[in-house]
């Protein structure tokens, strides 16, 4: 195949549809509000009305808006309908031809639309994530096709670098160092690794790439492959997310069949095949070196790094790991060209990210913005602040992160201003919390979630956490003095600055940053009688 | 083969290429308290108690695993790194039960030494009292599982040295413990040769011999260096 034949399955599927198209949302969330069965009653309805050539019902991939699904797009229309049951989908159909619908219409001028900046998610909920043609259709693969057939890899690694990109995966390594550096490990076996194990509590944003837009994520594979130098790559996905799972197994298969991936891709010497490991579903496999030890068939223990896996990953062959997110945008970086990337987001942190917006806030969902947003646009203008109450605090970074106050709701995001309120970029859960929420509750949820995901290879994090979480149930009781508090703050120095992986140098983070922010409900939760005629601050 | 020159706790080495930080502060005659390591067996880096400062490192790394470089300066004992080691062994304590006066290991014990060395005399965390089992399935030795620190040298020893695999850690966090066969009664897996090497790497009185009564439990742990050094070596007298 070349690339007027590529361009030409495009062109086919842009033209020989019906004209109306009503996209139903099948991706995770709306499913799970049985979003299945609204797609067959739209079908049924455009059946009994005999307008099978000019609409086509078709299941597409997230549609952003989550909190409000299921989700139906009636495309030129321009019309997206909120909550849909399988009983008010035929009135979605009958007000093309000029009915009314009873299905609640959402404001596609709201700002969580608005204030978007697509650059992942540009084909989500507008694509059928099951049909390798329509991905062609808006122009997929030919990317791949460009770097195979007229970059040298050196220069497909040059444009990421000048992009600016950095791993959407949490610690935010430059993208292409990363590339170059296992590029230019001595030649011979080397492996492509897609990080999709999203752990975080909270977090949706890679399933959600996985199952609106796997193509985009193979391209991004593909492309990194033939820039080190590899010539097979594993995704690596977590069991909990089977639908993710079908949807790559049944991409990969199509994009095998037009020999877009296999051997000698597009006819050339290229040869990149990709394979899906199933992981159990352990946090601390997202951990690089854990990640690699589970897919060679061992246990998701972390080892000490040096040497890095761009060194020696997979059996012991130089392997380059990065995120869903990271590929998802690696093809619009070359299709549009490193300066455009450049130019959208901060100075350090260039492009977009993608953040699963949730908790206490009126509008939850999925949302992409351009680095260099505050929080405040974020949570109050596109999340519609939250409902009947005030913003205590912003949690990002998910277990490795930390709690945000109000009062720095006007931080940027990105990499470092994050890192300097004492938080994280991490993969992208943002959770929005209420007055009512007790921060020290918090601490010790997303310590709870370390002491069960902790792999117990190291005694800091193994047995550290545990005596956090004790201490802070203590604190919960009224049962804790201030020599608790204080083994409190020792535990979260030791156990940072001694856990052998991530997982437990960040764990302490959501401890550290609410004793740094909210100090006053750790107090006012101390035993009485041990503060020694200091009166608690009662909260 | 090429050398490198470094400095540390102020003591100046030369040591070959390759060579580890920990075999380095041996050479130099700079005592750095270790568990997880064992002579003769691959390192994991599991225990933290090795971990040094590098100047110029804002990250502690373990001198197990950590390879020395040209020029490096580190600081392998000041008042920060005794701090957290012993913060380390007190939690070992209190994770697990060590009844050392009931321990057939007593006085032969590198926890018990090390917190002696850390002057480690009672721990400020509580202890957790898990229930954990023992296992005497085995004609000869057994485990203890209310002992074991999970330091993983068993599981080494065996599949590395003795090369019959029948340790491994099983489950996670704080359920994780060092497992026979798949999970079976230890006496019920045909691969142990009844070597006895595990029995020689336990530091702990987690594995015993059948048989010992508390404080009777002595370790060779230089058999083991010497099987070590008699393959790769092919020196076969000690
Ligand atoms: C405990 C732990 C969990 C992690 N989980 C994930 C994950 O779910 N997905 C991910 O992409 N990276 C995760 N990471 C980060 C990865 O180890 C790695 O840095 C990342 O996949 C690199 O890709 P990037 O450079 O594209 O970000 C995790 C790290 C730690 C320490
Ligand atoms: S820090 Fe925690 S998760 Fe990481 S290796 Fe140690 S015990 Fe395992
Ligand atoms: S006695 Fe030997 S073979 Fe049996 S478990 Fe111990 S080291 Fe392995
Ligand atoms: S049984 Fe002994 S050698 Fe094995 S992990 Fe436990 S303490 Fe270490
Ligand atoms: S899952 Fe349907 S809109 Fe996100
Ligand atoms: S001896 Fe180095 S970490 Fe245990």
């Amino acid at each position: 195949m070349d690339l007027a034949e590529l361009q030409e399955i495009g062109e086919k599927q842009r033209t020989d549809r019906p004209s109306i198209r009503v996209r139903c949302c099948t991706a995770a969330g709306c499913l799970s509000s049985k979003s299945d069965a609204i797609k067959k009653s739209l079908d049924t309805a455009v059946k009994e009305a005999g307008l099978e050539k000019e609409v086509e019902v078709c299941s597409v991939g997230c549609m952003k808006f989550c909190g409000r699904g299921p989700l139906v797009e009636v495309d030129p229309v321009g019309k997206i309908y909120e909550m849909v049951t399988p009983e008010n989908a035929p009135s979605i159909i009958s007000a093309i031809k000029g009915g009314k619908a009873t299905a609640i219409e959402l404001d596609r001028n709201h700002p969580f639309f608005t204030r978007q900046k697509p650059i992942v998610l540009e084909n989500i909920g507008k694509i059928d994530p099951e049909q390798i043609e329509e991905y062609i259709g808006v122009g997929g693969y030919q990317q791949l096709y460009q770097v195979i057939n007229d970059l040298p890899p050196a220069e497909v690694i040059e444009e990421i670098t000048k992009s600016g990109l950095r791993g959407r995966g949490g610690a935010g390594y430059p993208t292409g160092l990363k590339w170059a550096t296992v590029a230019k490990m001595p030649p011979g076996q080397k492996y492509v690794v897609c990080n999709a194990d999203e752990g975080d509590p909270g977090a949706f944003m890679d399933r959600a790439v996985l199952e609106s837009d796997p193509h985009r994520v193979l391209e991004g594979m593909a492309i990194a492959g033939y820039a080190i130098g590899a010539s097979e790559g594993f995704i690596y996905v977590r069991a909990e997310y089977p639908l993710a799972i079908e949807r790559l197994e049944t991409a990969i298969k199509q994009a095998k069949k037009y020999g877009i991936l296999g051997s000698q891709i597009f006819e050339s010497t290229f040869d990149f095949k990709i394979n899906i490991r199933i992981g159990a579903g352990a946090f601390v496999c997202g951990e690089e070196t854990a990640l690699i030890s589970s897919i060679e068939g061992g246990r998701g223990n972390p080892r000490p790094r040096p040497p890095y896996p761009a060194q020696e990953g997979l059996w012991g062959c130089p392997t380059l790991i990065n995120n869903v997110e990271t590929f998802a945008n690696i093809a619009a970086i070359l299709r549009e060209g490193a300066e455009w990337y450049a130019s959208i987001g901060t100075e350090k942190s260039k492009g977009t990210k993608v953040f699963a917006l949730t908790g206490k806030v009126n509008n939850n969902g999925l949302i992409e913005v351009p680095m260099g947003i505050t929080l405040r646009e974020i949570v109050e203008e596109m999340g519609g602040g939250i409902p009947g109450g005030e913003v205590k605090a912003v949690q990002t970074g998910g277990p490795s992160g930390g709690c945000i106050p109000a009062s720095l709701l006007d931080t940027t995001v990105d990499y470092e201003s994050l890192a300097r309120v004492g938080s994280m970029m991490g993969s992208g859960g943002m959770v929005v919390m209420d007055g009512a929420t007790s921060m020290v509750e918090v601490a010790r949820f997303y310590m709870e979630f370390c002491r069960g995901e902790t792999c117990g290879k190291c005694v800091p994090c193994r047995a550290g956490t545990v005596q956090m979480y004790h201490t802070l149930t203590k604190l919960l009781k009224g049962e804790a003095t201030e020599t608790d508090l204080e083994r409190l703050k020792a535990m979260c120095d030791m156990v940072k600055n001694t856990s052998l992986c991530g997982l437990g140098q960040s764990a302490p983070n959501p401890v550290i940053s609410t004793l740094r922010y909210f100090p006053e409900e750790y107090l006012s939760l101390l035993k009485k009688e041990s503060l020694n005629g200091k009166v608690a601050v009662s909260s | 083969m090429s050398v490198k020159t470094l400095k540390i706790d102020g003591v100046e080495i030369a040591i070959e290429e390759g060579a580890t930080i920990l075999q380095a502060a041996r050479e130099a005659g700079v005592h750095i308290p270790t568990l997880c390591h064992l002579d003769g067996v691959s390192d994991v880096g599991a225990c933290r108690l090795c971990l040094v400062e590098i100047e110029g490192n804002n990250r502690l790394l373990p001198a197990c695993v950590t390879e020395v470089i040209e020029g490096m300066v580190i600081t392998a004992n000041n008042p920060r790194l005794k701090e957290y080691r012993r913060m380390i062994v007190e939690m070992l304590f209190s994770e697990g039960n060590h009844v050392c006066a009931v321990c057939v290991a007593n006085g032969n014990c590198q926890l018990q030494d090390l917190a002696i060395e850390l002057g480690m005399d009672h721990s400020r965390f509580p202890y957790r009292f898990p229930e954990r089992d023992v296992d005497l399935s085995h004609e000869q030795f057994a485990i203890d599982h209310n002992r074991c620190v999970l330091c993983t040298r068993c599981v080494r020893v065996c599949d590395e040295i003795e090369g019959a695999h029948v340790w491994d850690v099983g489950f996670r966090g704080a359920a994780a413990k060092v497992i026979t066969g798949l999970n079976q009664p230890w006496g019920e897996v045909d691969a142990c040769t009844s070597c006895g090497k595990c029995v020689d790497a336990c530091p702990t009185g987690a594995i015993f011999r059948k048989g010992a009564t508390v404080a009777e439990m002595d370790r060779d742990r230089n058999k083991l260096q010497f099987l070590v050094t008699a393959r790769e070596k092919k020196e076969w007298t000690r």
